[in-house]
Parts: structure tokens; sequence; C-alpha cells
């Protein structure tokens, strides 16, 4: 499972890369393994607002549709637009071509509350039992 | 604790993805649903099926009882033929769709939806008078082997000729040296073979086979590439797309119901419902806006609900959107345009000609 050390992450299985007061947002491998072959993904406008822990997009896969939950509050500054035409690369590479959006933070002290690499790790295999 | 197939072990082992399907524990992946639907539709894949129920009807009577039970008409079936219908209540309401093996008119084999395998034989039973009716779901396994490659992979294990099985017909064949009811019936639309087999022979089936098929790049398959393959060809799932509250001739599938065959369970009702017109039919279509439509959506026509997406997926094989669902008459035309409520946005759509995929001879 690849978990890198330099993300935070949340129980919703997205990462985080922090960027002064912008962050880069997808979702983790371990989602990515979950979910299976992305067929479909549905994601917000630049300008949109985004709330933490609320709903800002969709994946589908050929079976199943899973929201995608905001790590953090802030505006929709940047979204990676050829995914609509190639989902599977969030499957290939989650952590890099596969990112989603960028935002613009409103709040940075929600950041405390996103997980360490460590700790995402160990939440998956209690998740997983 | 949900059921397990004979195969179970095989599954785990072989590290495949199990979900609760139908109360059974079922591979729902391998390596992954887009390349499981792939090597089905270019080469070889193999499935186990073995939640299927099979429900056998023994004796003199056993034909004229299972004729009056099907909609489809058995007396057009030959022996070693294979024939796909509907059991049928009173109402017309569907109780599943089967397929009857036709071993001899004293002998037929109907394969059942794992769903429905209580409910089916209660049912058989129930209205089968004096006629042996058995359920032996739990002495068989079945395996079904699906692709162009198919053919080549079982001749290699049989001396039985292949090539004089026809489409829907089967016969007793010994494959690696393992006693099977051999059928050309498939799900996937595909050319292909589904293997009845005692239960502990299973697994060992399963092996000869994956062996037999490796230098003809067959994948093991799962639920997922099952049911992306039924919908490109527009098959049926009960369950999803019909239930007791719906007749076949809203499923579009008056072709399975020989309303002249004489008397049978639900006929009555049936001829009623086609006199009086239709007030939905089952249509493919697909989706001219982006998104996926998923079983449970609405369809809209003017903004207003006036039907119910069924079945969805993206199709692998076209790349485009694909669903079946119910409309009312006037929208059921192909080229008919609706749209479909997805999440709260009308995507729109397009009735087309099913199967949406079509092989090229």
């Amino acid at each position: 499972m690849n978990i890198p050390d330099d993300l935070k992450y949340t129980r919703e299985h997205e990462w985080c890369r922090l960027d002064g007061g912008r962050a880069l947002v997808g979702i983790t491998d371990h989602a990515q393994a979950q979910l299976g072959d992305i067929v479909y993904v549905e994601l917000p406008d630049v300008g949109d607002p985004v709330k933490k822990g609320e709903s800002f997009g969709v994946v589908e896969s050929t079976k199943a549709v899973s929201e995608l939950f905001a790590p953090l509050t802030g505006k929709v500054v940047e979204v990676n637009s050829p995914l609509s035409d190639a989902p599977e690369t969030i499957n290939e590479d989650p952590y890099g071509e596969g990112w989603m959006i960028r935002i613009e933070l409103g709040d940075v002290k929600e950041v405390e509350q996103l997980l360490e690499g460590g700790a995402y790790k160990t939440f998956i295999e209690e998740e997983e039992g | 604790m949900p059921q397990r197939t004979p195969l179970h072990d095989v599954h785990v082992r072989a590290g495949a993805r199990m979900v609760e399907f139908a109360g059974w524990d079922m591979p729902v992946q391998y390596a992954g649903i887009l390349a499981e639907h792939e090597a089905v539709r270019t080469r070889a894949g193999l499935f186990d099926v073995s939640h299927m129920g099979e429900v056998v009807f023994r004796g003199p009577g056993a034909l004229p009882a299972l004729q009056r039970l099907f909609t489809n008409d058995l007396a057009r079936c030959a022996d070693g033929q294979a024939q796909y219908g509907c059991l049928c209540r009173e109402t017309g309401g569907i109780i599943d769709d089967v397929v009857v093996y036709r071993r001899s008119a004293e002998d037929l084999l109907v394969c059942v939806n794992a769903s429905n395998r209580a409910k089916d034989h209660d049912w058989l039973r129930a209205h089968a008078g004096d006629t042996s009716v058995e359920n032996e779901s739990e002495a068989w396994a079945q395996l079904a082997l699906q692709g162009p490659r198919a053919q080549e992979i079982a001749q290699a294990l049989t001396s039985l000729r292949l090539g004089s099985v026809g489409t829907y017909r089967f016969a007793d064949a010994e494959v690696a040296g393992v006693r099977c009811l051999l059928a050309r019936t498939g799900y996937t639309g595909e050319d292909g073979f589904e293997l009845f087999c005692p239960s502990a022979d299973g697994p060992r089936l399963w092996g000869a086979l994956m062996e037999a098929g490796q230098a003809h790049g067959i994948a093991p398959c799962g639920l997922g590439a099952r049911d992306s393959l039924r919908l490109e060809m527009a098959y049926r799932l009960y369950g999803s797309d019909m239930d007791d509250s719906t007749t076949p001739l809203e499923a579009g599938l008056a072709w399975v119901v020989k309303l002249d065959k004489g008397e049978f369970i639900g006929r009555e009702a049936l001829v009623k419902a086609k006199e009086a017109g239709l007030s939905r039919k089952l249509v493919g279509f697909t989706l001219t806006d982006p998104g996926i439509p998923r079983h449970g959506h609405a369809v809209l026509q003017d903004g207003k609900p006036v039907g119910t997406v069924t079945s969805g997926t993206r199709s692998p094989t076209l790349g485009i959107s694909v669903g079946l669902a119910y409309v009312p008459p006037g929208l059921a035309g192909e080229g008919s345009t609706f749209a479909v409520d997805i999440r709260g946005r009308a995507a729109a759509a397009k009735v087309v000609k099913t199967p949406f995929h079509s092989k090229k001879k």
C-alpha cells in the first residue's frame, strides 16, 4: 500500500499536498484499489466553494458510485480537467497525474485535523479489521 | 453467513475480491472488471456461476407439467436443446427467468437465478401435481467458459466434438475427466459453454480449464464483468430489470412468451395485458450527456418523472454510457429522447436498438 510521508490524509481516503495557503487534493492509492477501474469522474468548477467533510464530486467505477469529500474548506482554484476524458489516470497515478482539485484554504487551522501517513495507515488497518 | 460455492476456496486463494451477492459470497473481480470484460470479448474468461440453481423435473408427466409453468414452448424444444423463458404468476408477473435444458420429455433441468432458488422450487413443486420436482442446486457446480477462444480451450480437454454442439444445444461430456452437462449457452453475448458438473468436481474442472486456457489468454472473471457483459447485450437481470411486479411483455420478453401454445400459468393475464396495451416498456438507451445511469435513477420527460432506470453502466467495449429503463410506450421508439435524473442533474438520453454491442461477423 502506497502512503507517501509528505502528504496529509482523511478518513474518507482523500490526500492533500499542502503548499502555503493552498492544497492539492486527490484520492489515495488504497481508495483507488478499493474502487476498481474508475470510468467516470465528476469534479466541481473553478471558483466553486468546498466545505470540509462535504461532497465535492463523485468517482464511478463500472459497478459503483462513490462521493468525494473535501478534506478542507476553501475555494476551488484549479481542476484537473483532463481526468474527465481519462479517469483511469486516477487508478494509474493517484498521487500524481490523478490529482483532482486545488483548493485555496479558507481556514488554515483545519489542517491540524488531517492525518499523517502513519496514522492513516493505522486507520486503514483498523477499518479492514 | 453468506453461502459459498464449491469454488469458494479457489477464488480466495487466487486473490479475488469477494462480495456478498444474493446471499452468496462471490468473486466480484480478479484482476479488474475492465480487463476481465476485455478478455471475454477478445479471448476467453472463466466464471464460477455455481450460485445459480438447478431444479429437475422427472417422470412421465415432466414435460406437460413444466409446459404449464413456463412461457416458452417446450414442444418446440428438441431433446438436447435448451430454451429461455419465464415462470409467471397468475397475474403475469415474472417469478424468474430461466433456461430449461430438455434432456428428454421425462427429464428436464431448469436453471434458475441464485436469488430465486427457494422461491422457484417452492412454486414449481406446488404447481407440478405429482410430477417429481427436485431442487438439485447443492449437487451441482456450474462454470461458464465464455469468449471467442472458448471452443479451442474446451476441445483440448474432451473427446466430444464441440463443433457438433450448436447454439443453445447441449450434450453429456467428459471434460478433463469430469462428467458434465456441456451446453453452448451463456450470458455474455460471446460464444462459449456452460458446464454443469458434480459439486465436488468443480475445483478440478476449474483448474483444468484455467490451465488449458493459459496459452489462449484466459482470465478468471467475477460478477462485475458478468454484469457489464450482459448489459452490453441488453440481457435482462432478474431483480434489477424485472421482478414479480413486471410482466415479460413489459420487460421486452414477448419473444419467449408463446400465447398460442396452450394453457400456462399467467397466460390469461398476459393475453389481457396485450389486448389492453402496455403502460410501460423496457428500452435500451445511451446517454448523450456526461454521466452514468444507475439502477433507480428516474426517467424524466419535461422535468417530470415518467419512468425508472433498471440497469446502467459505462460500456467497456463501446466507451459510452448505456442503460435499460422502463418508459411509457410513447417514449419507447428508437430515437425517442428523455432525460435521466443523475443526482439532481437532468442528463439527456436517447433510445437505441439493442443489443448495444454486436459482434463483428
